[in-house]
């Protein structure tokens, strides 16, 4: 597995040009076959945002047939929807949540997985299963209580639910950057002791230059996670009408405005394009960071 | 580790042990802290809860095990666990199988891996509302564009977020187009596989499908389970996608947020973090809502020991690999 970490799946690994056997046409028809149903499954995945954009550039009246192309292309629905849904608001909202919470989450997991990664101390063992528990359980499952909590506080109804815990744990960002702070040799850790370097000066100078593509791809899942989140800020802010994030509001929109497909369709596609813009700017870091999700659980 | 600690001349060992427990200490004072806090207090305080009747403006009140005797008079609980289990079961084989299929496809292909591969993986970045309204769009009945589709072949196209026997396959229709992540492990998984192994299976005459059969299957089991467990936790939560079908279907999401209608239609979309999140904090009866939360931690710390377990197998067959 480790082989897969140095070298994700970006360049797959160019098979060694076998001397061309002239093989029957049968494989050659294989060949067809294969790119054949691959692109046919590459053009399913696309489709359904294909419609949608469509669909936002309709005109009202067109938006409502059923007409798959736009009979004139309205890409003002985009400018106009802003004067539908006070969005600004809530886009700010929503980077207000992700930007304080990703900010947060690399302050308290950086340290943490590098004491579970880099450190020996005794019931580390059983501090990893605690941080893998925290990851598998239903947010649902703790709403009560911190709902509670929070409501006590007279917090509710404001964002800082959801920032605060960002600061001090997120077992998911934990997990990832431990699985990456391993691939890095224990014996850059000793170095860097040997030569006098404090714990803190270790992680600082040594870890955190290295790992820095897997910090990048913790940051990247933390930003899209909440960027995407719904449940935590319905909970929190549903009440309260300004406070609500991008993802929030869009539910709502369609009900609101469920006769306008265009522009309901308009705001779904601006929702989805800050994803396709960090992907297409960092696709080597969403790549390896999901690679190792996987690779160890 | 321990031998640079046992290069250090001996007199300055207990010192250094000291400050090596501060550092350990230090780096994971904010987790514990947000630990104890976020999972460990109210963990228990749901546990307590679950014996109370509590609205959240009283204080709570002790009421025994009556939550959890009324969650087998509850005809809406049954119907939320039915439903969750139809996920648990469909959503899991649905995901695993279809994730297993698109990466097989694409570890085969020779040239356009990269642009295919992006398409694949793009939407599992959307926001689970906007893929939810993607497809409530795309599959709408009256005009939509799967409709227009199957008109072309005279098929009429079902109801689905509108009907209580599509709406659950119309949200793991969703849950399929966004499984890109588990896709791309899998991915990875399958162009691990040591080319030797399929050259060994070639001279022994196998062809393509016995090469996947009983090479390519074999070698990825471990990730295929990580595939199915991850499902299982996924299934067990599916809350945003079943709240937003459920108030786009009736068209009756309101001002607060969302819909008063969860469950539309029938209750067919109303899974078990659904309930509960309607029982907590739509009808404040909070006691209620804990003990369901109970019943799901501990049916989601059974999956999770699952998982564990399986990781501690799979790093001590690869010794020296990065694993628990």
């Amino acid at each position: 597995m480790t082989a897969t970490l140095t070298k994700p799946p970006v360049d797959v690994p160019a098979e060694p040009e076998r001397p061309r056997r002239r093989r029957s046409t049968g494989s050659f028809l294989n060949w067809v076959a294969t790119h054949a149903i691959g692109l046919a499954l590459g053009l399913m995945f696309a489709t359904p945002v294909v419609f949608v954009f469509l669909t936002a550039v309709m005109s009202d009246d067109q938006a409502f047939t059923s007409n798959l192309w736009p009979a004139e292309w309205h890409w003002e629905n985009f400018v106009e929807v802003f004067d539908k849904a006070p969005l600004l608001r809530y886009l700010v909202n929503s980077l207000t949540y992700s930007l304080l919470a990703t900010a947060g989450m690399l302050i308290s997991s950086i340290p943490a997985a590098y004491a579970l990664a880099k450190l020996q101390w005794r019931g580390r063992n059983l501090a990893f299963l605690l941080v893998i528990g925290a990851m598998m359980l239903p947010p649902q499952v703790v709403a009560v209580p911190l709902y509670d909590t929070w409501s006590s506080l007279g917090l509710t109804g404001t964002l800082w639910p959801l920032i605060v815990p960002y600061f001090l744990f997120d077992a998911f960002s934990i997990f990832l950057l431990r699985q990456f702070m391993l691939t890095i040799p224990q014996s850059y850790v000793d170095a860097a002791r040997v030569d006098g370097c404090s714990e803190f000066q270790a992680l600082v100078r040594i870890i955190v230059p290295m790992a820095k593509p897997g910090i990048a791809a913790t940051a990247l899942f933390c930003f899209l996670f909440t960027w995407n989140d719904y449940f935590g800020p319905l909970l929190y802010t549903g009440e309260v009408k300004d406070q609500w994030t991008l993802s929030l509001a869009l539910a709502t929109f369609k009900g609101m405005h469920i006769v306008q497909w265009n522009s309901s369709m308009a705001v779904t596609f601006l929702t989805m394009v800050p994803a396709v813009v960090l992907f297409v700017f960092a696709q080597k870091s969403f790549v390896k960071g999901i690679t190792f999700t996987g690779v160890k659980g | 580790m321990t031998a640079s600690v046992g290069a250090r001349p001996a007199p300055r060992r207990g010192r250094a042990r000291a400050r090596h427990r501060l550092a350990v200490l230090g780096f994971l004072a904010p987790a514990i802290i947000g630990f104890v806090l976020f999972f460990g207090y109210p963990l228990v305080t749901t546990v307590v809860f679950s014996f109370t009747k509590y609205d959240l403006i009283n204080p709570p009140e002790f009421n025994g095990l009556a939550n959890y005797e009324f969650m087998f008079k509850d005809p809406l609980l049954t119907k939320a666990i039915a439903n969750t289990l139809w996920f648990v079961v469909v959503l899991t084989i649905a995901r695993t199988v279809f994730a297993l299929g698109v990466a097989s496809v694409i570890a085969r292909l020779k040239s356009g891996v990269g642009l295919i591969r992006t398409l694949c993986y793009l939407p599992s970045l959307a926001p689970p509302v906007a893929a939810t309204l993607v497809f409530f769009m795309v599959l709408r009945p009256n005009g939509g564009p799967v409709d227009s589709v199957l008109g072309w072949f005279g098929v009429d196209s079902p109801l689905w977020f509108s009907d209580p026997a599509w709406a659950k396959p119309g949200i793991t229709a969703i849950m399929l187009w966004i499984s890109g992540d588990l896709m791309i492990i899998i991915l990875a998984a399958i162009l691990d596989v040591p080319q030797e192994q399929y050259e060994a299976a070639e001279l022994d005459g196998a062809g393509p499908i016995r090469r996947w059969w009983h090479v390519t299957l074999p070698t990825i089991s471990p990730v295929l389970l990580f595939g199915v467990v991850n499902s299982v936790i996924l299934a067990l939560q599916l809350f945003t996608q079943a709240v937003v079908a459920g108030s786009a279907g009736s068209g009756a999401a309101d001002a607060t947020g969302s819909t008063k209608y969860l469950g539309f239609p029938d209750n067919s979309t109303l899974t078990f973090p659904v309930y509960l999140y309607t029982q907590g904090f739509r009808y404040f009866d909070m006691g209620y809502a804990a003990a369901m939360a109970t019943v799901l931690f501990v049916i989601s710390f059974a999956v999770t020991i699952v998982l564990v377990q399986r990781m501690r197998k799979n790093s001590s067959a690869e010794e020296g690999g990065p694993g628990a």
